[in-house]
């Protein structure tokens, strides 16, 4: 199969796996035993897996899995009521934003959370403030911190809307941009943040091949250029496995799965949970 | 007809502002003397990161040094090929000139080509060496690499993504500059010497022609060639080194050769490079060049832009727009000609000026142009008259690969919007008997590289060479062009048909982007007609009517209706003119796909490629000649940008239009 992962990096498919095999470490987050419950309904049910440097990691499964809960999980957003997540050399019981903001982890959102009236430009700016030093009157009258910073902002920024191609929207307020740029600037943000982890939730949803192969690319490069690991939501079946170096996969927030994409596309329960042929 | 006469331009005194090209007779003795005697001037922009970067001539010609010496190092030897693939950038041009110090020929090649388009020009100029911008284009060469035998290093410039490519034969540009930085400490005279070793008559460069059918061939163009051309139409013109232009067409383009790299070397100019190809409008806002040359497509689209968002102003600003673009309609042309015009249009058209046309130039970066080209195709009437009402002085010029541009060229003050001016300077102009144009001028290519057939059908041994376009010089001296040679033909009745003609008049509606007539050996003329997205998108928009897709939107009823009023239009204009009054078009159908040089039926220059249309929709072309018939059907393979192929099923109404009656017909008929 001709995959996508392939196309983009354009390389012999063996030694590029090897290369990336290479890169990647240590256990960077491990989720140990999360539960996560709304009243009655369990979103996550004893859920433990890991994450280490430098790997894409995906989370895949059918509506309601509770993929995007386990991210709110992981960055602090929900915070679950069992389970901890141990973080870099810490243990969380649980995660709270401002931890994961502090130590770099960044992500996007299924739902797209930019700020549709500023440009692009101010949107993938707005993801430098946790690196601002200066002061509330440095800031106003450009003195100081407040102008050497911006300098040195501005840079990091252009060169992120270099990376992800977007210099001719630079001044554009996102709320006119199509789908799949505004997807590509809420990338941007999240890495603006120069993040040790990122968490995408379904960065190709509703795009167009074209679009999702670009994704793709900025994805691995990502990945490949800043040694960024990424944790990845999809449910485009031929993404995710070319894509990912393993995979999580979680049913009726229950883990049903956890492997390289030979392993989990083998696995019978997922066969039947998730890929089966059942459902037309 | 006139087959014996030649047509010539009056002669134009050498200009003294500029370097002497007989002395400086390579591009690098030009940049020799350009960094002696104006060293410190801008020669080349770029934007990155948000932020215009500018290198002097002196800058230019040590990096150019470096990066020779590092290529040398790597096995350039003079006489090879050093194939260049990328978007325009510095390095891609400075490559040009690298190649040439050591005596090697560039092969630039269209950088949007798809990897089995790239092979040709690669495999047949035996290319040793190519210089190229980024990953997508080392992809594209790796995944051919195979079959280019000759191909024995890639450079690249962009590192993000081929940093870690294992292949030894792949070498980063800032690698071989510092190697190149490094030998000429050791030797700093070894690229002079290659330098002192060119001449006026040694290959400068192989651009390779798109031709709409069969292989694309290489034209040889020597060093004189390129460097008349550029050097006369600079004096013609009277370019100065304080002139600036943006470089965004196609390297591969003649044109951009020209204009971006000859003229600038000539006259010392500078040229900047867009932040990336989809920035070009908002870089040359910033730029205001001095020098501007585009395709009609081009201006069509900005006026297009324009009308559109002049739609959605408030009354106020729309009133103003429409009462001084109509006074600049009345006067413009004339102000700019120098021709009278009375006081009080004057004081209006100034006032004008200052509410209306400075304030859009400006915003389409226009304001300090003092000459604008136009070429390749022919112009609207109105979107020509639109661009010099409001005084930019845009002019038409024919030309060709093989005459290194120009042929003819509209002088100042006499520029007609259905002819293409006058002979360029030492171009000789003369009309064959079959009425084909035909050109001799010390610009005339050298030869089809490695294709003596092709060059002995093309030129002739005493230098003239055939254009393939059937034209005749009018009363003023001018040179129109109808259509291609070969595409003019007969109805049935024996009426004249330039399907171009008809297209050309129905492509200057902003609904209409592309068209394809027929009607050569067929009772009448029928067309496809493809609709503008942007314009007719835009029209949905406010008229709400939805749609998910061009082929959705195209197959609207309304859509229809509003075409069929422009062919109608079309056929009210057709049948004023004696020559064309029978070939009016009787039925059309708007095709559910756009055009696309991916999926070969428009070459990358965006012409149409007319046979193998032809051939694709053979089905939906004899339902339009099938008097039954009211739909079209079409399956045929698509191609998406990425390369990748689908399939496209669709089956289209066909409209029939009101044709005018026309009373010399009949006498055409009987002709």
């Amino acid at each position: 199969m001709n995959t996508t992962a392939q196309m983009a990096s354009g390389q012999d498919p063996t030694t590029g796996a090897q290369e990336r095999k290479d890169r990647i470490g240590d256990v960077l987050l491990r989720v140990e035993n999360i539960t996560l419950r709304f009243g009655g309904v369990k979103a996550i049910n004893g859920v433990s897996f890991d994450i280490r440097k430098g790997e894409v990691r995906s989370i895949i499964g059918p509506n309601g899995a509770g993929k995007s809960s386990m991210l709110n999980c992981i960055n602090g957003f929900y915070q679950p009521q069992e389970g901890s997540i141990w973080y870099n050399g810490k243990t969380y019981s649980p995660m709270r934003p401002h931890d994961a903001a502090t130590n770099g982890i960044a992500r996007t959102f299924q739902n797209i959370a930019l700020f549709k009236g500023m440009s692009t430009l101010d949107n993938i700016m707005t993801g430098r403030i946790l690196k601002q030093k200066a002061s509330l009157i440095e800031q106003a009258f450009y003195f100081g911190r407040g102008k050497s910073e911006e300098i040195e902002h501005r840079e990091f920024v252009e060169d992120i809307i270099d990376f992800l191609e977007i210099q001719a929207i630079r001044k554009t307020p996102v709320g006119r941009l199509p789908y799949g740029l505004q997807k590509r600037v809420e990338l941007g943000r999240a890495l603006a943040a120069e993040p040790t982890l990122l968490l995408l939730d379904e960065p190709m949803a509703g795009m167009n091949l074209e679009e999702k192969e670009d994704m793709s690319r900025f994805i691995i490069d990502v990945n490949e250029h800043f040694g960024t690991t990424i944790a990845l939501i999809e449910h485009d079946m031929g993404v995710v496995m070319d894509l990912s170096d393993r995979l999580v996969v979680l049913d009726y927030g229950s883990l049903l799965a956890d492997g390289t994409p030979e392993e989990v596309r083998g696995n019978q329960a997922v066969i039947d949970a998730y890929l089966g042929v059942a459902h037309d | 007809m006139t087959g014996s006469q030649i047509y010539t331009a009056a002669a134009i005194p050498p200009a003294a502002h500029l370097p002497d090209i007989d002395t400086y007779d390579t591009f690098p003795k030009l940049l020799r003397y350009n960094a002696a005697h104006i060293g410190d001037r801008p020669s080349m922009r770029e934007k990155n990161f948000g932020i215009w970067k500018t290198w002097s001539w002196k800058q230019v010609k040590d990096e150019i040094f470096k990066f020779a010496a590092g290529m040398q190092a790597l096995g350039v030897q003079r006489g090879d090929r050093i194939a260049i693939v990328g978007d325009n950038c510095p390095r891609l041009y400075w490559t040009i000139c690298m190649a040439q110090c050591l005596g090697a020929v560039p092969v630039p090649v269209y950088q949007d080509s798809v990897a089995e388009e790239i092979h040709y020009p690669l495999s047949h100029s035996e290319a040793r060496f190519a210089v190229v911008e980024d990953q997508e284009q080392v992809d594209k060469l790796l995944s051919i690499k195979d079959r280019l035998p000759h191909l024995e290093a890639i450079v690249y410039d962009e590192s993000r993504g081929v940093r870690d490519y294992p292949q030894p034969f792949l070498h980063h540009y800032d690698a071989v500059v510092a190697k190149g930085a490094e030998i000429l400490d050791a030797h700093p005279h070894q690229i002079d010497q290659e330098i002192d070793k060119g001449s006026a008559d040694d290959p400068s460069i192989i651009p390779y022609t798109s031709g709409t059918t069969g292989n694309p061939k290489g034209v040889l163009l020597s060093f004189r060639n390129v460097m008349r051309a550029a050097y006369n139409g600079a004096r013609f013109e009277g370019l100065k080194a304080t002139d600036e232009s943006l470089a965004y067409l196609p390297i591969a383009w003649i044109g951009d050769h020209i204009f971006s790299y000859g003229q600038a070397y000539v006259c010392g100019m500078c040229v900047a490079c867009p932040e990336s190809s989809d920035t070009v409008l908002t870089d040359l806002r910033e730029l205001g060049p001095t020098y501007f040359f585009a395709p009609p497509r081009m201006f069509e689209n900005i006026l297009t832009t324009v009308m559109i968002r002049m739609e959605d102003a408030g009354t106020i600003k729309r009133g103003m727009f429409k009462y001084f673009m109509d006074h600049a309609r009345k006067v413009g042309v004339r102000i700019l000609d120098g021709a009278p015009v009375s006081l009080m249009d004057r004081i209006k058209y100034a006032l004008g000026e200052i509410l209306v046309y400075g304030p859009l130039k400006n915003v389409l970066g226009f304001s300090r142009v003092r000459i604008g080209y136009t070429a390749g195709e022919a112009i609207g009437p109105d979107i020509f008259a639109f661009y010099r009402s409001i005084g930019i002085n845009l002019k038409q010029l024919y030309g060709s690969t093989e005459a290194s541009v120009f042929v003819t060229i509209q002088p100042n003050g006499e520029i007609y919007d259905d002819t293409v001016g006058t002979p360029a300077p030492e171009v000789e102009i003369r009309i064959a008997e079959s009425g084909e144009v035909l050109f001799r001028s010390p610009s005339v290519f050298m030869e089809y590289f490695k294709n003596p057939e092709a060059t002995k059908d093309t030129k002739t041994p005493d230098g003239w060479v055939h254009t393939g376009d059937a034209g005749f010089i009018d009363d003023r001296g001018h040179l129109k062009i109808i259509d291609r040679a070969k595409d003019v033909g007969k109805l049935n009745n024996g009426t004249l048909f330039a399907p171009k003609y008809i297209e050309n008049k129905l492509k200057f509606f902003p609904a209409i982007k592309e068209v394809v007539a027929f009607g050569h050996e067929r009772d009448y003329c029928a067309c496809f007609i493809n609709i503008d997205l942007e314009a007719v998108g835009n029209w949905a928009e406010r008229n709400n009517i939805s749609y998910a897709s061009y082929q959705e939107l195209s197959a609207h009823p309304e859509v229809y209706k509003t075409i069929k009023s422009h062919v109608e239009q079309v056929n009210r204009d057709l049948a004023g003119e004696e020559m064309v009054a029978g070939s009016q078009i009787h039925r059309f159908l708007l095709l559910p796909k756009m055009l696309d040089a991916d999926d070969g039926e428009l070459t990358r220059t965006s012409k149409v490629r007319r046979s193998f249309i032809a051939e694709k929709y053979e089905t939906m072309i004899s339902a339009l000649y099938d008097p039954a018939a009211t739909t079209a059907s079409i399956r045929s393979e698509i191609t998406f940008e990425d390369g990748r192929k689908g399939m496209l099923e669709a089956t289209v109404n066909i409209t029939d239009t009101q044709t005018v009656p026309v009373q010399g017909q009949v006498a055409a008929a009987a002709e």
